[in-house]
């Protein structure tokens, strides 16, 4: 195992979860992305929305931030330091997959940030229950899609 | 600076923290996703450094923030009050198990990838967004 790899996972999973805290702490929020675009895309909430472009323009501008500062700091596995990695398929297949991550995500009132990391720490039920469905049918699909079908994704 | 303005920042904030998470986990990369959904092949362990960082980060946070009784910008917290484990929610976690196991995206990574985009990329957003507007429609 490569510790280095294993480091900058922990370490940007604190940041992710400053994030939550942060948000949490400044207004009151769960920082879960299905829910803060989502709900900012298909509503527009009146008096509600700023804080959610603004998120969005955040999470964007995070890895362009680590690209332009350099020195290797991403973690693409097939490419080291590199920050952005390349989709797994092509278009169809990544129509199909986004339908059902947004299909999904609405249906179960979140995504991994959601019920993964907020829900866990809070120790919802819900999140806990959400997680465990969303792990394992991932688990599965990947499973089906490189070892059952074998033409790899 | 205005209320509005007060929020706008700290929003911000959050995102930038979220999506400097992203980058330096490598989680804006989608085979370091599926190469940890890969129990049978390979297996990339750095996911669950991920996840275990930022829960246990936000588990004794967010204990914190609760005990000074009210967010600094807003009235309140707002947390999901709901507690059955119904259909919806398991129905809507599989679908989106199936989705991101076959892209290595969920939603933040997806979306904190748009500096990198490609037409894959471009096509997973758009059928995401569609997802949500579909998911409203199917919602009582």
């Amino acid at each position: 195992m490569d510790w280095m790899v294993s480091l900058q996972g922990l370490v940007g999973g604190v940041l992710i979860g400053l994030s939550a805290v942060w948000l949490m702490g400044a207004m009151g929020r769960i920082a879960g992305i299905s829910g803060i675009i989502g709900n900012l895309i298909t509503q527009r909430p009146k008096g509600d929305s700023a804080w959610r472009v603004a998120f969005l323009a955040g999470l964007v501008s995070g890895p362009l931030l680590i690209i332009a500062v350099g020195g290797g700091l991403g973690n693409v596995a097939d490419a080291p330091g590199a920050v952005i990695g390349a989709p797994a398929g092509g278009v169809p297949l990544m129509l199909l997959a986004g339908l059902l991550v947004g299909v999904g995500t609405g249906l179960g009132s979140g995504c991994t940030s959601g019920h993964g990391v907020c829900g866990l720490a809070r120790l919802s039920a819900r999140s806990m229950a959400a997680t465990g469905v969303f792990l394992i049918v991932a688990i599965a699909t990947v499973y089906v899609m490189r070892h059952v079908i074998g033409g790899g994704v | 600076m205005s209320g509005v303005g007060v929020k706008t920042a700290a929003g911000y904030i959050a995102g930038l923290l979220f999506g400097l998470g992203l980058a330096i986990s490598g989680m804006t990369d989608p085979a370091r996703v599926l190469g940890f959904l890969d129990i049978a092949g390979a297996w990339d362990p750095t996911l669950m450094f991920v996840l275990g960082g930022a829960v246990v980060t936000t588990f004794i946070g967010f204990r914190l923030v609760f005990a000074r009784g009210k967010p600094l910008f807003a009235g309140g917290f707002q947390l999901p009050s709901k507690q059955e484990l119904d259909a919806k929610l398991l129905g809507g976690a599989a679908l989106f198990g199936i989705g991101w196991g076959l892209s290595g995206y969920c939603p933040g990574p997806a979306i904190a990838s748009v500096g990198g985009l490609t037409m894959p990329l471009f096509a997973m957003l758009v059928a995401m967004g569609a997802g949500w507007f579909l998911a409203r429609e199917l919602s009582p």
